[in-house]
Protein backbone atom coordinates (compact mmCIF):
# COMPACT_ATOMS: atom_id res chain seq x y z
CA UNK A 1 0.00 0.00 0.00
CA UNK A 2 1.28 3.52 -0.84
CA UNK A 3 2.08 5.80 2.06
CA UNK A 4 -0.38 8.65 2.40
CA UNK A 5 0.29 12.09 3.88
CA UNK A 6 -2.33 14.36 5.40
CA UNK A 7 -1.84 17.78 6.96
CA UNK A 8 -3.99 19.46 9.62
CA UNK A 9 -3.91 22.79 11.46
CA UNK A 10 -4.23 20.81 14.68
CA UNK A 11 -3.99 17.21 15.76
CA UNK A 12 -5.41 16.14 19.11
CA UNK A 13 -4.30 12.86 20.63
CA UNK A 14 -7.08 11.62 22.90
CA UNK A 15 -10.84 11.87 22.47
CA UNK A 16 -11.84 12.43 26.08
CA UNK A 17 -13.51 15.61 27.33
CA UNK A 18 -10.28 17.67 27.09
CA UNK A 19 -9.61 16.64 23.51
CA UNK A 20 -13.22 16.98 22.41
CA UNK A 21 -13.64 20.41 24.03
CA UNK A 22 -10.52 21.60 22.22
CA UNK A 23 -11.82 20.12 18.95
CA UNK A 24 -15.15 21.93 19.29
CA UNK A 25 -13.38 25.28 19.71
CA UNK A 26 -10.79 24.85 16.96
CA UNK A 27 -13.21 23.38 14.44
CA UNK A 28 -15.61 26.26 15.04
CA UNK A 29 -12.67 28.60 14.44
CA UNK A 30 -12.15 26.90 11.05
CA UNK A 31 -8.93 25.14 11.98
CA UNK A 32 -8.77 21.77 10.30
CA UNK A 33 -8.75 19.42 13.29
CA UNK A 34 -8.04 15.72 13.56
CA UNK A 35 -8.76 13.79 16.77
CA UNK A 36 -7.00 10.46 17.21
CA UNK A 37 -7.78 7.89 19.89
CA UNK A 38 -6.79 4.29 20.38
CA UNK A 39 -10.31 3.50 21.55
CA UNK A 40 -13.68 5.12 20.98
CA UNK A 41 -14.44 8.75 21.87
CA UNK A 42 -15.22 9.74 25.44
CA UNK A 43 -12.23 8.86 27.58
CA UNK A 44 -13.14 7.82 31.10
CA UNK A 45 -16.48 9.62 30.86
CA UNK A 46 -17.88 7.02 28.47
CA UNK A 47 -17.57 4.36 31.16
CA UNK A 48 -18.99 6.48 33.97
CA UNK A 49 -22.41 5.19 34.92
CA UNK A 50 -24.05 8.55 35.66
CA UNK A 51 -22.61 12.06 35.58
CA UNK A 52 -24.45 14.27 38.05
CA UNK A 53 -22.07 17.22 38.49
CA UNK A 54 -21.64 18.41 34.92
CA UNK A 55 -23.37 21.79 34.58
CA UNK A 56 -26.32 22.07 32.24
CA UNK A 57 -27.98 18.75 33.01
CA UNK A 58 -30.66 18.95 35.68
CA UNK A 59 -30.90 15.17 35.85
CA UNK A 60 -27.83 12.93 35.80
CA UNK A 61 -26.74 11.93 32.31
CA UNK A 62 -25.22 8.56 31.39
CA UNK A 63 -21.49 8.94 30.78
CA UNK A 64 -21.63 7.23 27.40
CA UNK A 65 -24.40 9.59 26.31
CA UNK A 66 -22.46 12.69 27.39
CA UNK A 67 -19.38 11.36 25.57
CA UNK A 68 -21.38 10.68 22.41
CA UNK A 69 -22.89 14.17 22.54
CA UNK A 70 -19.43 15.74 22.83
CA UNK A 71 -18.13 13.73 19.89
CA UNK A 72 -21.16 14.49 17.73
CA UNK A 73 -20.88 18.17 18.61
CA UNK A 74 -17.24 18.25 17.48
CA UNK A 75 -18.07 16.29 14.33
CA UNK A 76 -20.86 18.75 13.51
CA UNK A 77 -18.30 21.56 13.39
CA UNK A 78 -16.08 19.55 11.06
CA UNK A 79 -13.69 17.68 13.36
CA UNK A 80 -12.30 14.54 11.72
CA UNK A 81 -11.80 11.41 13.80
CA UNK A 82 -9.43 8.47 13.64
CA UNK A 83 -10.79 6.17 16.36
CA UNK A 84 -9.67 2.68 17.40
CA UNK A 85 -6.39 3.76 15.84
CA UNK A 86 -2.99 2.32 16.59
CA UNK A 87 -0.29 5.00 16.50
CA UNK A 88 2.91 3.41 15.28
CA UNK A 89 5.09 6.55 15.46
CA UNK A 90 4.89 10.08 16.80
CA UNK A 91 7.37 12.92 16.45
CA UNK A 92 6.92 16.00 18.66
CA UNK A 93 10.33 17.68 18.80
CA UNK A 94 10.44 19.30 15.36
CA UNK A 95 8.27 22.28 14.32
CA UNK A 96 6.35 19.96 11.97
CA UNK A 97 4.91 17.23 14.21
CA UNK A 98 3.92 13.88 12.73
CA UNK A 99 1.69 11.02 13.79
CA UNK A 100 1.71 7.74 11.88
CA UNK A 101 -1.24 5.34 11.78
CA UNK A 102 -0.98 2.30 9.53
CA UNK A 103 0.37 3.66 6.23
CA UNK A 104 -0.81 7.24 6.78
CA UNK A 105 1.36 10.01 8.16
CA UNK A 106 -0.52 12.98 9.63
CA UNK A 107 1.37 16.24 10.08
CA UNK A 108 0.67 19.48 11.93
CA UNK A 109 2.40 22.43 13.58
CA UNK A 110 0.13 22.25 16.65
CA UNK A 111 -0.68 19.20 18.69
CA UNK A 112 -2.65 18.74 21.90
CA UNK A 113 -1.83 15.74 24.04
CA UNK A 114 -5.00 14.73 25.88
CA UNK A 115 -4.39 11.04 26.41
CA UNK A 116 -5.74 10.95 29.95
CA UNK A 117 -4.90 8.27 32.47
CA UNK A 118 -5.64 4.57 32.84
CA UNK A 119 -6.03 2.11 35.70
CA UNK A 120 -2.66 1.09 37.05
CA UNK A 121 -1.66 -2.51 36.46
CA UNK A 122 0.24 -4.38 39.15
CA UNK A 123 2.41 -6.09 36.53
CA UNK A 124 2.44 -9.37 38.39
CA UNK A 125 2.06 -12.83 36.83
CA UNK A 126 -1.57 -13.88 36.38
CA UNK A 127 -3.03 -10.38 36.35
CA UNK A 128 -3.64 -10.23 32.61
CA UNK A 129 -3.78 -13.98 31.98
CA UNK A 130 -6.83 -14.42 34.22
CA UNK A 131 -8.61 -11.18 33.38
CA UNK A 132 -12.29 -12.07 33.20
CA UNK A 133 -11.79 -15.58 34.51
CA UNK A 134 -10.83 -14.85 38.10
CA UNK A 135 -9.34 -11.36 37.92
CA UNK A 136 -11.60 -8.35 37.50
CA UNK A 137 -11.25 -4.57 37.41
CA UNK A 138 -14.93 -3.68 37.82
CA UNK A 139 -17.24 -4.63 40.69
CA UNK A 140 -20.30 -3.17 38.98
CA UNK A 141 -19.68 -5.33 35.93
CA UNK A 142 -18.53 -8.61 37.44
CA UNK A 143 -19.60 -8.58 41.10
CA UNK A 144 -22.63 -10.76 40.50
CA UNK A 145 -20.42 -13.63 39.32
CA UNK A 146 -19.16 -13.78 42.90
CA UNK A 147 -22.47 -13.79 44.77
CA UNK A 148 -22.02 -15.57 48.14
CA UNK A 149 -18.38 -16.23 47.33
CA UNK A 150 -15.05 -15.10 48.76
CA UNK A 151 -13.23 -12.30 47.00
CA UNK A 152 -9.95 -10.47 47.37
CA UNK A 153 -9.64 -6.74 46.71
CA UNK A 154 -6.29 -5.17 45.90
CA UNK A 155 -5.98 -1.50 46.82
CA UNK A 156 -6.95 0.96 49.52
CA UNK A 157 -7.87 4.15 47.65
CA UNK A 158 -11.28 5.63 46.96
CA UNK A 159 -12.02 3.39 43.98
CA UNK A 160 -11.04 0.26 45.88
CA UNK A 161 -13.26 1.13 48.84
CA UNK A 162 -16.25 2.28 46.77
CA UNK A 163 -16.10 -0.91 44.71
CA UNK A 164 -15.65 -2.94 47.92
CA UNK A 165 -18.85 -1.47 49.33
CA UNK A 166 -20.66 -2.67 46.25
CA UNK A 167 -19.10 -6.12 46.48
CA UNK A 168 -19.98 -6.43 50.17
CA UNK A 169 -23.65 -6.40 49.19
CA UNK A 170 -23.11 -9.63 47.26
CA UNK A 171 -20.15 -11.62 48.49
CA UNK A 172 -19.67 -13.96 51.46
CA UNK A 173 -16.34 -12.44 52.45
CA UNK A 174 -13.98 -9.77 51.21
CA UNK A 175 -10.28 -9.55 51.98
CA UNK A 176 -8.50 -6.30 51.23
CA UNK A 177 -4.80 -6.45 50.47
CA UNK A 178 -3.19 -3.06 50.95
CA UNK A 179 0.42 -1.96 50.82
CA UNK A 180 0.18 0.53 53.68
CA UNK A 181 -0.90 0.43 57.34
CA UNK A 182 -3.96 2.54 56.68
CA UNK A 183 -6.37 3.05 53.84
CA UNK A 184 -5.94 6.07 51.57
CA UNK A 185 -9.65 6.32 50.82
CA UNK A 186 -11.91 8.94 52.38
CA UNK A 187 -12.54 7.94 55.99
CA UNK A 188 -16.33 7.70 55.67
CA UNK A 189 -16.11 5.14 52.86
CA UNK A 190 -13.12 3.32 54.34
CA UNK A 191 -14.85 2.92 57.70
CA UNK A 192 -17.95 1.45 56.10
CA UNK A 193 -15.76 -1.24 54.55
CA UNK A 194 -13.64 -1.82 57.66
CA UNK A 195 -16.67 -2.05 59.93
CA UNK A 196 -18.44 -4.62 57.78
CA UNK A 197 -18.21 -8.06 59.46
CA UNK A 198 -17.50 -9.68 56.09
CA UNK A 199 -14.28 -7.67 55.68
CA UNK A 200 -10.80 -8.89 56.49
CA UNK A 201 -7.67 -6.92 55.75
CA UNK A 202 -4.02 -7.69 55.10
CA UNK A 203 -2.05 -4.53 55.91
CA UNK A 204 1.37 -3.88 54.42
CA UNK A 205 1.12 -6.61 51.85
CA UNK A 206 1.59 -6.52 48.10
CA UNK A 207 0.51 -9.17 45.61
CA UNK A 208 3.34 -10.95 43.84
CA UNK A 209 1.44 -13.53 41.79
CA UNK A 210 -2.06 -14.75 40.95
CA UNK A 211 -2.54 -18.44 40.23
CA UNK A 212 -5.61 -20.35 39.07
CA UNK A 213 -6.22 -23.50 41.07
CA UNK A 214 -9.29 -25.31 39.77
CA UNK A 215 -12.19 -22.88 40.21
CA UNK A 216 -10.29 -20.87 42.83
CA UNK A 217 -7.80 -18.03 42.56
CA UNK A 218 -4.69 -18.05 44.70
CA UNK A 219 -2.96 -14.79 45.62
CA UNK A 220 0.63 -14.87 46.74
CA UNK A 221 1.29 -11.68 48.69
CA UNK A 222 4.45 -10.40 50.33
CA UNK A 223 4.43 -8.91 53.79
CA UNK A 224 6.40 -5.73 53.14
CA UNK A 225 7.74 -5.64 56.69
CA UNK A 226 8.79 -9.27 57.21
CA UNK A 227 9.22 -10.23 53.51
CA UNK A 228 7.20 -13.37 54.28
CA UNK A 229 5.01 -14.64 51.41
CA UNK A 230 1.46 -15.54 52.39
CA UNK A 231 -0.99 -17.49 50.25
CA UNK A 232 -4.63 -16.51 50.10
CA UNK A 233 -7.33 -18.49 48.30
CA UNK A 234 -10.55 -16.89 47.06
CA UNK A 235 -13.04 -17.16 44.22
CA UNK A 236 -12.09 -13.90 42.55
CA UNK A 237 -9.68 -10.98 42.69
CA UNK A 238 -10.64 -7.36 42.10
CA UNK A 239 -7.82 -4.93 41.37
CA UNK A 240 -8.12 -1.18 41.97
CA UNK A 241 -4.58 0.14 42.17
CA UNK A 242 -4.99 3.76 41.15
CA UNK A 243 -4.32 5.51 37.87
CA UNK A 244 -1.28 6.19 35.69
CA UNK A 245 -0.87 8.85 32.97
CA UNK A 246 -0.96 7.62 29.40
CA UNK A 247 2.40 9.00 28.32
CA UNK A 248 4.18 5.89 27.04
CA UNK A 249 3.60 7.13 23.50
CA UNK A 250 5.79 10.18 24.16
CA UNK A 251 8.70 8.46 25.86
CA UNK A 252 11.05 9.08 22.92
CA UNK A 253 10.34 12.82 22.85
CA UNK A 254 11.94 15.63 24.87
CA UNK A 255 8.66 16.36 26.61
CA UNK A 256 9.06 17.39 30.26
CA UNK A 257 7.26 15.01 32.60
CA UNK A 258 6.83 14.96 36.36
CA UNK A 259 8.32 12.19 38.49
CA UNK A 260 4.97 10.42 38.29
CA UNK A 261 4.98 10.68 34.50
CA UNK A 262 2.41 13.47 34.08
CA UNK A 263 3.07 16.18 31.46
CA UNK A 264 4.21 19.57 32.73
CA UNK A 265 2.34 22.48 31.12
CA UNK A 266 1.93 26.18 31.88
CA UNK A 267 -1.35 28.05 32.38
CA UNK A 268 -1.82 28.23 28.58
CA UNK A 269 -1.38 24.44 28.47
CA UNK A 270 1.92 24.86 26.61
CA UNK A 271 4.57 22.23 27.25
CA UNK A 272 8.32 22.74 26.95
CA UNK A 273 8.08 21.81 23.24
CA UNK A 274 6.96 24.53 20.86
CA UNK A 275 3.54 23.78 19.37
CA UNK A 276 2.88 20.93 21.82
CA UNK A 277 0.09 21.40 24.36
CA UNK A 278 -1.22 19.15 27.12
CA UNK A 279 -4.77 19.05 28.45
CA UNK A 280 -6.84 16.99 30.85
CA UNK A 281 -5.86 14.21 33.23
CA UNK A 282 -2.52 13.59 31.52
CA UNK A 283 -1.01 16.86 32.77
CA UNK A 284 0.20 17.76 36.23
CA UNK A 285 -2.75 19.26 38.09
CA UNK A 286 -4.52 19.04 41.42
CA UNK A 287 -8.08 18.25 40.39
CA UNK A 288 -9.01 15.74 37.70
CA UNK A 289 -12.65 16.23 36.81
CA UNK A 290 -14.64 16.39 33.56
CA UNK A 291 -15.06 20.12 34.10
CA UNK A 292 -11.35 20.75 34.63
CA UNK A 293 -10.51 18.65 31.55
CA UNK A 294 -12.97 20.73 29.51
CA UNK A 295 -11.29 23.86 30.88
CA UNK A 296 -7.82 22.60 29.88
CA UNK A 297 -9.02 21.70 26.40
CA UNK A 298 -10.64 25.10 25.95
CA UNK A 299 -7.51 26.97 27.07
CA UNK A 300 -5.25 24.90 24.80
CA UNK A 301 -7.58 25.50 21.85
CA UNK A 302 -7.80 29.24 22.45
CA UNK A 303 -4.02 29.48 22.83
CA UNK A 304 -3.65 27.87 19.42
CA UNK A 305 -6.42 29.92 17.80
CA UNK A 306 -4.87 33.17 19.04
CA UNK A 307 -1.52 32.30 17.46
CA UNK A 308 -3.01 32.46 13.96
CA UNK B 1 -31.54 -1.86 26.56
CA UNK B 2 -28.18 -1.46 24.87
CA UNK B 3 -27.75 2.13 23.72
CA UNK B 4 -25.25 1.72 20.91
CA UNK B 5 -25.22 2.21 17.16
CA UNK B 6 -24.76 -1.53 16.66
CA UNK B 7 -27.63 -3.79 15.68
CA UNK B 8 -28.79 -5.65 18.78
CA UNK B 9 -29.67 -9.32 18.50
CA UNK B 10 -33.05 -9.80 20.15
CA UNK B 11 -33.32 -13.59 20.14
CA UNK B 12 -31.50 -16.89 19.80
CA UNK B 13 -33.13 -17.34 16.42
CA UNK B 14 -31.70 -14.07 15.15
CA UNK B 15 -28.21 -15.18 16.09
CA UNK B 16 -28.70 -18.67 14.67
CA UNK B 17 -29.99 -17.25 11.38
CA UNK B 18 -27.19 -14.68 11.22
CA UNK B 19 -24.35 -17.16 11.66
CA UNK B 20 -26.02 -19.49 9.15
CA UNK B 21 -26.26 -16.72 6.55
CA UNK B 22 -23.00 -14.83 7.15
CA UNK B 23 -19.45 -16.14 7.07
CA UNK B 24 -17.96 -13.73 9.61
CA UNK B 25 -19.88 -12.63 12.70
CA UNK B 26 -18.74 -10.99 15.95
CA UNK B 27 -21.14 -10.67 18.89
CA UNK B 28 -20.48 -8.65 22.05
CA UNK B 29 -22.82 -9.81 24.82
CA UNK B 30 -22.91 -7.40 27.75
CA UNK B 31 -24.55 -4.51 29.54
CA UNK B 32 -24.08 -0.73 29.42
CA UNK B 33 -21.16 -1.06 31.84
CA UNK B 34 -17.59 0.25 31.94
CA UNK B 35 -16.04 -2.92 30.57
CA UNK B 36 -18.61 -3.35 27.78
CA UNK B 37 -19.03 0.19 26.40
CA UNK B 38 -15.50 0.45 24.97
CA UNK B 39 -15.95 -2.86 23.12
CA UNK B 40 -19.26 -1.69 21.59
CA UNK B 41 -17.50 1.55 20.55
CA UNK B 42 -14.65 -0.31 18.89
CA UNK B 43 -17.17 -2.58 17.14
CA UNK B 44 -18.94 0.56 15.83
CA UNK B 45 -15.68 1.83 14.35
CA UNK B 46 -14.75 -1.57 12.94
CA UNK B 47 -18.21 -2.03 11.42
CA UNK B 48 -17.18 0.62 8.87
CA UNK B 49 -13.61 -0.62 8.53
CA UNK B 50 -14.52 -4.30 8.04
CA UNK B 51 -17.82 -4.35 6.10
CA UNK B 52 -17.49 -8.11 5.48
CA UNK B 53 -17.84 -8.79 9.21
CA UNK B 54 -21.25 -8.52 10.86
CA UNK B 55 -20.76 -6.85 14.24
CA UNK B 56 -23.66 -7.23 16.66
CA UNK B 57 -24.37 -6.89 20.36
CA UNK B 58 -26.74 -8.73 22.68
CA UNK B 59 -28.16 -7.84 26.09
CA UNK B 60 -26.53 -10.10 28.69
CA UNK B 61 -29.72 -10.09 30.78
CA UNK B 62 -32.09 -11.30 28.11
CA UNK B 63 -32.92 -15.01 28.58
CA UNK B 64 -31.95 -15.65 24.97
CA UNK B 65 -28.38 -14.62 25.81
CA UNK B 66 -28.01 -18.15 27.15
CA UNK B 67 -27.01 -19.04 23.60
CA UNK B 68 -23.78 -17.14 24.31
CA UNK B 69 -23.42 -17.72 28.06
CA UNK B 70 -23.73 -21.50 27.76
CA UNK B 71 -21.20 -21.94 25.02
CA UNK B 72 -18.41 -24.31 26.06
CA UNK B 73 -15.99 -21.61 24.91
CA UNK B 74 -17.43 -19.25 27.55
CA UNK B 75 -17.11 -21.70 30.41
CA UNK B 76 -15.25 -20.11 33.31
CA UNK B 77 -15.87 -16.59 32.05
CA UNK B 78 -16.44 -14.23 34.98
CA UNK B 79 -16.05 -10.87 33.30
CA UNK B 80 -18.34 -8.85 31.06
CA UNK B 81 -18.64 -8.63 28.14
CA UNK B 82 -18.54 -12.10 26.60
CA UNK B 83 -17.41 -11.56 23.00
CA UNK B 84 -17.77 -14.39 20.53
CA UNK B 85 -16.46 -14.63 16.98
CA UNK B 86 -18.16 -17.04 14.54
CA UNK B 87 -16.90 -18.18 11.16
CA UNK B 88 -19.11 -20.31 8.92
CA UNK B 89 -21.46 -20.88 11.84
CA UNK B 90 -18.80 -22.11 14.26
CA UNK B 91 -17.22 -20.38 17.24
CA UNK B 92 -13.62 -19.57 16.37
CA UNK B 93 -12.77 -17.33 19.33
CA UNK B 94 -14.34 -16.12 22.56
CA UNK B 95 -13.05 -13.51 24.98
CA UNK B 96 -14.11 -12.31 28.42
CA UNK B 97 -13.91 -8.78 29.86
CA UNK B 98 -12.77 -5.60 28.14
CA UNK B 99 -10.53 -5.81 25.08
CA UNK B 100 -8.58 -2.99 23.46
CA UNK B 101 -8.93 -2.03 19.80
CA UNK B 102 -5.56 -3.65 19.14
CA UNK B 103 -6.61 -6.90 20.81
CA UNK B 104 -9.82 -6.99 18.77
CA UNK B 105 -7.94 -6.18 15.56
CA UNK B 106 -5.46 -8.97 16.30
CA UNK B 107 -8.34 -11.43 16.78
CA UNK B 108 -9.96 -10.29 13.53
CA UNK B 109 -6.65 -10.74 11.72
CA UNK B 110 -6.26 -14.16 13.31
CA UNK B 111 -9.70 -15.69 12.83
CA UNK B 112 -11.19 -13.81 9.88
CA UNK B 113 -8.13 -13.48 7.62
Amino acid sequence: MDNEQQSYDLIIIGAGPAGLAAAIYTSRASLSTLVIDESMAGGQVKTTHQVANYPGFVDPIAGHELARNMRDQAARFGTRFELAAEISAIQLDKPEKTVTIDSTQYSTRNIILATGSSPRLLNVPGEIEYKGSGVSFCATCDGEFYKDKDVTVIGGGNSAMEESLLLLQMVKSLTVIHQFDELQAEKITANKVLNNPKTKILWSHEPREFIKSGEKMVTKAENLKTKEIVTLESDGIFIFAGMVPNTTLFKNSSLNLSEQGYILANENMETNLSGVYAAGDVRVKKYRQITTAISDGTIAALSIIQKR
Amino acid sequence: MLQTKLTTLQSKEELTNLIAAEEKVAVCCGRMGPMCIPVYGIFEVYEEKYPEIKFRNMDFDTPDADIIKQLPECRGFNGLPFTVYYRNGKVVKATTSIQSAKQIKDIIDEVFA
